[in-house]
């Protein structure tokens, strides 16, 4: 292992034992969360927020690194949460058998999907995973299925396990939506650097050189995509556990464009930017609504007021402004940084593009 | 059998509505490759024009009706061609960095709408005569219908009349087969590009004006929820192509309504979608696409 290697490898453990003492942490951090870290207010904000980085790690999976560009990951994500919650409430099956098989018919969903959608290429693609996963929103919204229409289903009494019950438990809940991330960060981190992952970069990269070279592009695009959706299917069963429930909110083209933004604020192609894309996309829509209506603010003219009320204009501007002038999404200012350091170090010349690193350097996603 | 017809109109009506945006898109993706998912909110806001025009009456007059049409359908050409110019044309040759900006701007569209006059829907005044019924076949056909049926039947004549008589039809028609071989013979694509653009806006402006008078209100997500529906649309009619669009916009409204009326509320708008996985399934490039070339 190279220095810089370890060093990486250091600081990702660091990391992880940070959040992971969290909840033993009690310091008030000003109004940037609703209470003390290990307040249940708290921890639950971070939870979600820690489930949005799986859920944006998954779509990077396939976004950036296959060029598959799904504008429907609600449809895998929702199902899984929706799944969970009314399965588990089948007295019949309780939580134990419920979860397994919501997993399970959530590979079928992601297959059955993938398998349809992929028959489009491009453009096509994102419009087919759009469309579909708009008809599980609709379909959840009218209320069909017993998924409760607009005010969702919420886990009957006594199905969820006692030490993921109740408010006294808040950070058992915490502790597993970070074990959620640290798994689908390892799994697409490990499988990206497999010869499979290599042909789905190639793939990003051009899909007829590669299917040319003698690949099956439609079959590693299915088990990229397959991989993907099955896990944002097990973010959906985690967000499931942290709400208590499964709402409308998690279906639909709002969510499905949310992760998109995450992964590409962050740094499509990078699997930790579009982690600290999602971290910062949900802190920013939980808490946003509540710091503006905060003293700072309400003393501003009503001109400012309005646009800093609403989290999807400063996001939206934030988007636009990402894809104008930076392409490669927040991690490429690390990126530049760390390349800059190393290259100043060993007397090297820095080469000329922009510090874009090669992955994130406009995917090719119409063949 | 008058219901059956009420039905029928209904479903035509809420397809006149799909084709309005539909075929701006369709026009905008075929010539620039572009998806624009910032029409919803150009819809949106067209509403909210007309709306302010119409507002101030307590029961507004034909013209003044008009006059709020005239005003939604340039408020969605200014801000369309403001968007092409700003944020489309600077990533130029970049289909998903394209897409993505038009996904941005819908957002800071809505949310700027949501803020200033609130996320609930707002009463848009009425002439007399567009709230009253006409019997066809004994059938009471509200008229507001009938006048975004027949507005929708002009436009499908002027954009074939424009596309097949003027020289900006031909060139437009020339660069959906190839662009690139078209300002090659060094023709000024590019004012095509934003031309397009700006029309598809304009066809959004439209429908955002009849909107209101169809559903009698206006609010910054009604576009977005259209705009859903005319994606369908321009997947089952085939990306590219006006005539797939308009047929499919029929198709879709039509056993949408009837769907809902006769099976049960809501299962419509998911037959929609079943007819989208069927048809990808069958004929993925749509009823009247083109397979896509491989180079």
């Amino acid at each position: 292992m190279t220095r810089s290697g370890a060093l990486r490898y250091g600081a990702a453990g660091l990391l992880v034992v940070v959040l992971a003492v969290l909840p033993f942490v009690h310091r008030s951090v000003g109004g940037l969360l609703p209470g003390p870290i290990n307040s249940p207010g708290s921890l639950q904000v971070l939870a979600l927020m820690l489930v949005a980085a799986a859920a944006a790690i998954t779509l990077d999976l396939m976004f950036g690194y296959t060029g598959l560009m799904s504008f429907g990951h609600s449809l895998y994500v929702g199902f899984g949460c929706y799944a969970t919650v009314i399965l588990s409430n089948n007295p019949k099956l309780g939580f134990a058998l419920g979860v397994p098989l919501a997993m399970v018919l959530s590979v079928v969903v992601a297959l059955v999907g993938n398998a349809a959608a992929l028959r489009l290429t491009g453009i096509g693609f994102i419009m087919a995973t759009l469309a579909m996963a708009q008809g599980f929103a609709i379909a959840v919204e009218r209320g069909f299925l017993g998924s409760g229409g607009e005010v969702g289903v919420t886990f009957a009494r006594g199905v969820l396990p006692d030490p993921l019950r109740g408010v006294l438990n808040t950070r058992n809940v915490y502790w597993l939506a970070l074990a959620l991330v640290v798994v689908v960060y390892v799994i697409c981190a490990l499988l990206v650097r497999t010869h499979v992952g290599h042909v789905w970069q190639g793939i990003r990269e051009n899909p007829l050189r590669t299917k040319v070279i003698g690949y099956n592009v439609y079959a590693y695009q299915m088990a990229a995509a397959t991989i993907s959706c099955t896990l944002a299917a097990m973010c959906g069963v985690v967000f499931a556990i942290v709400m208590g429930g499964a709402n409308p909110g998690i279906a639909g083209l709002h969510y499905s464009l949310a992760v998109v933004l995450m992964v590409v604020l962050g740094g499509r192609g990078v699997l930790w930017g579009a982690a600290l894309g999602a971290v910062l996309y949900q802190f920013l829509n939980l808490r946003l609504p509540s710091l503006s209506s905060s003293d700072i603010v309400t003393g501003l003219p009503e001109i400012l007021q309005i646009p800093l009320s609403q989290p999807n204009f400063l996001l939206g501007v934030a988007f636009i402004l990402i894809i104008l002038f930076m392409p490669g999404g927040l991690a490429s200012i690390f990126t530049r940084l760390t390349r800059r350091a190393t290259s100043k170090r060993a007397g090297e010349p820095r080469d000329d593009d922009g510090g874009v690193p090669a992955t994130t350097r406009e995917p090719n996603l119409v063949s | 059998m008058s219901t059956f017809l009420l039905i029928i109109i209904s479903g035509l009506g809420l397809g006149s509505l799909y084709f309005l945006l539909a075929a701006g898109l369709s026009v905008i993706f075929g010539l620039m490759r572009v998806l624009s998912f910032a029409h919803g909110a150009f819809l949106s806001a067209s509403g909210f024009a007309s709306w302010m025009v119409l507002r101030s009456f307590e029961t507004p007059s034909t013209p003044q009706l008009l006059l709020a049409l005239v005003v939604s359908v340039l408020t969605g050409g200014a801000v369309a061609y403001l968007a092409e110019v700003l944020l489309v044309r600077p990533l130029k040759g970049k289909e998903l960095e394209q897409l993505l900006v038009t996904v941005g701007l819908g957002m800071v569209l809505v949310a700027l709408m949501a803020g200033i006059w609130g996320p609930d829907e707002h009463l848009i005044p009425r002439p007399v005569w567009l709230t009253d019924t006409t019997s066809i076949a004994g059938a009471p056909i509200s008229n507001s219908r009938l006048l975004l049926i027949g507005l929708a039947g002009v436009v499908v004549v002027g954009i074939h009349l424009i596309l097949s008589r003027t020289r900006y039809g031909l060139i437009i028609r020339a660069g959906v087969e190839n662009s690139a071989m078209v300002s090659a013979l060094g023709i000024n694509v590019k004012r095509a590009f934003t031309l397009v653009f700006v029309a598809g806006g304009m066809l959004a402006g439209l429908g955002g004006g009849l909107a209101g008078t169809y559903y009698g209100g206006i609010s910054p997500f009604l576009g977005d929820g259209m705009l859903i529906f005319s994606f369908i649309v321009l997947i089952i009619g085939g990306l590219g192509s006006i005539n797939g669009a308009l047929i499919a916009s029929v198709v879709l409204g039509v056993s949408q309504s009837v769907a809902n009326y006769y099976v049960l509320n809501g299962i419509g708008d998911v037959l929609v979608v079943v007819l989208l996985v069927a048809t990808l399934l069958v004929r993925p490039q749509g009823l009247l696409g083109q397979k896509e070339r491989l180079i």
